[in-house]
């Protein structure tokens, strides 16, 4: 059964001049139950055109099982998927020929070159559409390895030929799950630059990450997922904004003090314990920490320690859910 | 009314896909050194293993001893004109320890006199010791002067084909294939499964059909390769000839493969990891090499075992395989053998697509 995409879906593959106007991802109390583990738990997201959508979550919070199910590869147990306004049931075939993956960890034929590999993916795409091979090797800096086997790629440059892969039909939507974890630093932000030069082309990316810095970099908006539930979504200036100040003062003192000791000092928002100290939410420090050293001194405690650094990803995701993302 | 691209049409319509699959399994194959030795390497080592240590020996020489005196060369003489006697010459005490030591089965004591009695010492247990007996006395009758009274021949050469390395190799070729055709579709799709390069294939507009056509297809090449290189070989070494038609060991072996891959398809419908890949070739593969007459003859099985090997497909493929290649039979005599191996590649096949899991 081969039926052909609703007008919608087509149409707007050329309207990428107002991008935001249509989703390219639309879910609705999405669940997916494996006999042991609920994996997604009802989950409502929506993710527009031509943005670059982080899902960011610890390992386990049900990240890659969205993301598979919005690439077809997984059924889900209820809940609605729309995909470039198609479903998957109905449109399989169109929305494969759509959308651009790149898996978690996909070993590819490791006796294959780069460029019969990248050969191979291209035949399976309208040749009309696909890119060319030649662009793709150049674009993703592959052009020194095309004749080397895959298996003798290093970790960066696998990576970049699974998104070669991903975007060698020239799709509307490109999903990277976890595309730079494993990397060293230098092959993660060659590919963070591959990925801003996608979305700079008007490609709607999904990107899943348990990095914050990863998401903060690329991501115009985030939705932050734990056990399975959205627990926040946001840019990512939105989300920071939402723990009650952009900068954040970690602090230990010689004497114990109680949180709501500090709390009601002027420019402080919010206080809690964080380790052996305390963690402030502070909107501006230059406001802020006079009025904190005063109320030490009245207390005659001195800090042992001391950061004042701006609020992170991390730091909602800790305040969210009393985790750090890196908790395995 | 939508003109909705549909991107999938013209790359259904296409066989590009299918080509370069199967370019990629030539090529992964070439590749591997491992597979390329398994595949065409292998077999030959095995030929020519069961070829030495079951080659057809000459006629047995049967050891004689004669006693040393005035007589022993006289004696000799006469025994060495016979190829089949290997004739030694030694005193009486040794002679003896010879014959006890079972490292001779006949020891001749002449007589003193040309017509003085000759004694034969043997062990009558032994049948050969009563054939050297025949034989020696025969011999030193005729030596004598004894003139036979009914002229006869003898017809000893054994028929064309009829060896044990002639009746082996088509077997080997069925086990080759076999084994080539479960290791080469299975195992590589399961560890595909595995390493979820065949869920990242499932995400692209490949048509899912043509990946496991692939496997086929690069079969019509390797097949042929395999069949070449073994009959060469033995007939190089052996001197095996095919006495049917070539055309039809080919098409034989090919569509005795594309069965075989229904079942390397079947195991792999839905192992998730190779060991398990490993534990279900071994289960299909080791019985029939046993029961399907590879190494010897299946007819060493009980008469009602013998229907079942019949039906399995490497015994039907050997049956036919051996009727062609060693009978000269005509491939289209070999309708029953035929029909098994297209009943299993159909029924294998189909139970296989409707269990196959891409994830």
């Amino acid at each position: 059964m081969n039926a052909s995409a609703p007008d919608a879906a087509s149409s707007d593959t050329h309207a990428s001049g107002s991008p935001r106007a249509v989703c390219a991802i639309r879910i609705k109390g999405l669940v997916k139950k494996y006999a042991d583990v609920v994996a997604v738990a009802g989950l409502d997201l929506e993710v527009h055109r031509g943005e670059c959508f982080g899902l960011l979550g610890p390992n386990g919070a049900g990240k890659t099982t969205t993301v598979e199910i919005m690439e077809g590869l997984t059924a889900p147990t209820s809940g609605e998927v729309e995909v470039l306004g198609m479903r998957w049931d109905q449109h399989a075939d169109e929305l494969r020929a759509r959308i651009g993956v790149t898996l978690q960890e996909t070993k590819l034929f490791e006796k294959l070159t780069v460029e019969e590999t990248l050969r191979l993916f291209r035949s399976f795409y309208d040749p009309a559409r696909a890119l060319d091979v030649e662009a793709v090797l150049r674009d993703m800096q592959l052009g020194e390895k095309r004749g080397a086997w895959v298996q003798r790629l290093s970790g960066g440059q696998r990576q970049r030929l699974a998104v070669a892969l991903g975007v060698m039909g020239d799709p509307d939507v490109l999903f990277l799950d976890e595309p730079t974890t494993g990397l060293d630093p230098q092959s993660r932000r060659a590919l963070w630059d591959t990925i801003s030069a996608l979305r700079a082309r008007g490609k709607t990316v999904v990107l899943t990450t348990h990095y914050m810095d990863e998401a903060e970099r690329l991501c115009d908006r985030v939705a932050v997922v734990d056990h399975g539930k959205l627990i926040a979504i946001g840019t990512p200036s939105e989300l920071i904004d939402g723990i009650g100040g952009h900068h954040l003062i970690e602090l230990e003192t010689d004497r114990p003090i109680a949180p709501e000791d500090l709390a009601d000092v002027a420019g402080v928002r919010s206080a809690r314990r964080a380790g052996d100290g305390l963690a402030l939410s502070i909107t501006e420090p230059h406001v802020a920490l006079p009025g904190l050293f005063a109320r030490l001194g009245a207390r005659a405690t001195r800090p042992t320690r001391l950061v004042s650094r701006v609020a992170t990803l991390d730091d909602v995701f800790l305040s969210l859910t009393g985790r750090t993302l890196r908790e395995d | 009314m939508s003109e909705a691209r549909s991107p999938s049409s013209s790359a259904r319509s296409s066989l590009a896909p299918l080509r370069e699959l199967t370019m990629a399994r030539i090529r992964e194959f070439g590749r591997e050194r491992g597979a390329v030795f398994w595949t065409f390497g292998f077999p030959l080592l095995i030929t020519v293993a069961l070829g030495i240590a079951f080659r057809s020996p000459g006629p047995p020489r049967l050891p004689v001893v004669v006693v040393d005196g005035p007589r022993a060369a006289e004696v000799r003489r006469a025994l060495e004109a016979d190829p089949g006697l290997e004739v030694a010459v030694l005193p009486a005490d040794q002679a003896g320890a010879r014959l006890r030591a079972a490292a001779a089965l006949l020891v001749v004591e002449p007589g003193a006199g040309a017509a003085d009695r000759v004694t034969y010492r043997f062990d009558p247990s032994r049948p050969e010791a009563l054939g050297a007996r025949r034989e020696v006395d025969d011999r030193l009758q005729r030596a004598a002067g004894r003139a036979d009274v009914v002229p006869t021949a003898d017809a000893t050469a054994i028929a064309r084909g009829g060896r044990y390395v002639d009746w082996m190799v088509p077997g080997l070729l069925g086990m080759q294939l076999l084994s080539g055709a479960l290791w080469g579709n299975a195992w590589n799709i399961v560890t595909a499964r595995q390493r979820r390069l065949l869920k990242r294939l499932a995400a692209t507009p490949m048509q899912r059909a043509h990946y496991l056509m692939s496997f086929r297809l690069a079969g019509l090449l390797f097949v042929p390769a395999q069949v070449l290189v073994l009959f060469v070989f033995a007939r190089l070494t052996f001197g095996v000839h095919v006495h049917g038609s070539p055309v039809a060991v080919l098409a034989l072996a090919i569509f005795g493969s594309w069965s075989f891959a229904g079942l390397g398809l079947l195991c792999a419908a839905r192992a998730q990891n190779s060991e398990t890949a490993n534990g279900l070739i071994n289960l299909v593969t080791l019985p029939m090499y046993i029961l399907c007459g590879v190494f010897f003859s299946s007819s060493r099985f009980p008469a009602a075992m013998q229907p079942v090997i019949r039906i399995l497909p490497l015994g039907a493929f050997n049956e036919a395989m051996r009727h062609v290649v060693n009978d000269g039979a005509s491939i289209f005599a070999q309708g029953f053998p035929l029909g098994v191996l297209l009943a299993w590649a159909v029924v294998s096949s189909a139970v296989a697509l409707r269990l196959f899991r891409w994830t």
